[in-house]
């Protein structure tokens, strides 16, 4: 009789074990092969055309009602700014900001405007806990500051170095960054303030998947203009904004070193056998325990009366 | 009354006159200096000085394109375009939209014409064109140097009588 239990147990847990084995696999396979909301909307980034203007940035202050600027958004000297040994970065105030870079081979300085890209499938997403964060079928990655606890994880996940934290509040810190002006204009189908403000469109406005031909027709119509890649088509799983540049991409700060897979990979297999060490190690052990052990301790048992009867 | 009349007739009289001899200066010849007005918003109207670029460039299509019947200057035009005849319209805004940042107009910005899909806006294409060549030519490049700034603009970039008072250098903390 307790024979049976236990192989109807080991069996029963084999299965079960098998079952959570595949589901996870499954389900991350799936995510890893996720390439967008298909009619998900994007900007193509010109590089060759930003003349450092920074109208992109008061119109980015304007429309998501962001603090006073520290400097006016006419005064260039910003480009001069090192903070902590870097150029400028996107902070709680300013959700997107224009950096200039000097090129070896040129003289004229390359002019590069940083925001969320907008991931197809966003580490930031990926690592919070709670949830706050979404990637919308419009094509942003938008976030929940009431559901945010301040953790942080989604400022060391992203591989742009985008969310910034409103380190002055003391009550409630939240993360903040640029949301493709997903609730006054991207929603509506109407463009981000950044990208209408433009005066040399840099930036283009579209479907993902229109925009991305138009990139590579770019690079197509003007042999030696531009550098043959376009920055965001596969980096990371692919990325809502992309750019395309008449320098090489590490001249103008971009990280290069990327992989082509979601952030979300580099973990995967790990997470995916999580489930799997919780419970089937837990049941298949403890049927090895039961298997091993029962026998055992009824054969201790008897040695030990055997013990007990032949020292007497 | 009657003198009001008089004079209202004549001002369009005159207007008539002027509109025709305008038209007619533009098809014949070119305008020598054309108020860029359009889109003045945060920045003040251009006065483009029109006689002067086309002293200073070889040939018209160098910005109009293959539409003032002077030839050919991009590639890409010349495939289909000859450029030896004048079209109907050679104005920037009759081609460039004023607001074509919609997704539905980023391709085939009228139908039928396949091949002018990523088309600029009409500010890009103005500015494009300007800055562009400007940068070759060492032109004038700064935003002020073409158009001074609006109070709506000194508003918008923070500057001028908007300008960040010293208190803001405690937001960098």
């Amino acid at each position: 009789m307790s024979k049976i239990t236990r192989r109807k147990f080991l069996a029963a847990s084999a299965a079960g074990g098998t079952a959570i084995m595949m589901a996870p696999t499954k389900k991350a396979f799936a995510a890893g092969s996720f390439e967008g909301f298909p009619d998900g909307m994007g900007v193509l980034v010109d590089l060759t055309r930003c003349v450092g203007c920074r109208t992109c940035e008061a119109a980015c202050n304007k429309e998501q009602q962001l603090p006073e600027p520290a400097k006016p958004f006419d005064d260039y000297s910003v480009f001069d700014e090192i903070h902590h040994g870097q150029k400028r970065r996107t902070t709680d105030k300013a959700y997107t900001i224009v950096n200039r870079y000097e090129l070896k081979d040129t003289e004229e300085p390359l002019y590069r405007k940083i925001q969320c890209n907008h991931c197809n499938e966003p580490a930031c997403l990926t690592s919070c806990f709670v949830n706050a964060y979404k990637k919308t079928p419009e094509g942003a990655v938008i976030y929940d500051s009431h559901v945010c606890v301040g953790c942080r994880n989604c400022m060391i996940a992203c591989p742009f170095h985008i969310p910034a934290y409103t380190y002055h509040s003391v009550l409630n810190p939240v993360i903040k960054k640029c949301i493709f002006c997903y609730d006054t204009r991207l929603k509506e189908g109407k463009p981000p303030a950044c990208v209408e403000s433009c005066p040399q469109q840099v930036m283009t406005f579209g479907k993902r998947k229109d925009l991305m031909k138009i990139a590579h027709e770019r690079i197509k119509k003007n042999p030696g203009k531009y550098v043959d890649h376009v920055y965001g088509e596969k980096e990371v799983g692919g990325t809502g904004w992309f750019y395309i540049s008449n320098a090489p991409f590490e001249e103008a700060g971009f990280d290069v070193h990327l992989p082509k897979k979601p952030i979300i990979d580099n973990v995967k297999d790990f997470l995916a056998i999580v489930p799997v060490v919780l419970t089937v190690w837990p049941a298949l052990f403890t049927g090895f325990h039961l298997l091993a052990t029962k026998g055992k301790s009824h054969g201790h048992g008897d040695d030990h009366s055997h013990d007990e009867q032949g020292g007497h | 009354m009657v003198n009001a009349g008089k004079h209202l007739m004549t001002g369009l009289g005159v207007l008539l006159l002027s509109a025709i001899l305008a038209v007619s200066c533009y098809a014949m010849d070119y305008p020598d200096e054309v108020e860029i007005d359009s889109l003045a918003n945060l920045y003040e109207a251009v006065v483009f000085d029109h006689a002067m670029h086309v002293d200073a460039t070889e040939n018209c299509s160098e910005c109009h394109h293959h539409t003032t019947g002077s030839g050919v200057a991009n590639d890409y035009c010349a495939k289909c375009h000859d450029g030896k005849e004048e079209m109907d319209s050679v104005a920037c805004q009759d081609c460039h939209s004023a607001d074509p940042v919609s997704p539905e107009n980023l391709h085939n910005p009228k139908p039928g014409y396949s091949y002018h899909n990523d088309q600029p806006n009409l500010k890009a294409a103005y500015h494009l064109n300007c800055v562009g060549c400007h940068q070759e030519v060492d032109g004038p490049t700064g935003c002020e140097d073409c158009h001074a700034k609006t109070e709506a603009g000194e508003k918008f970039y923070h500057s001028g009588e908007f300008a960040p008072k010293e208190s803001a250098h405690s937001s960098g903390h």
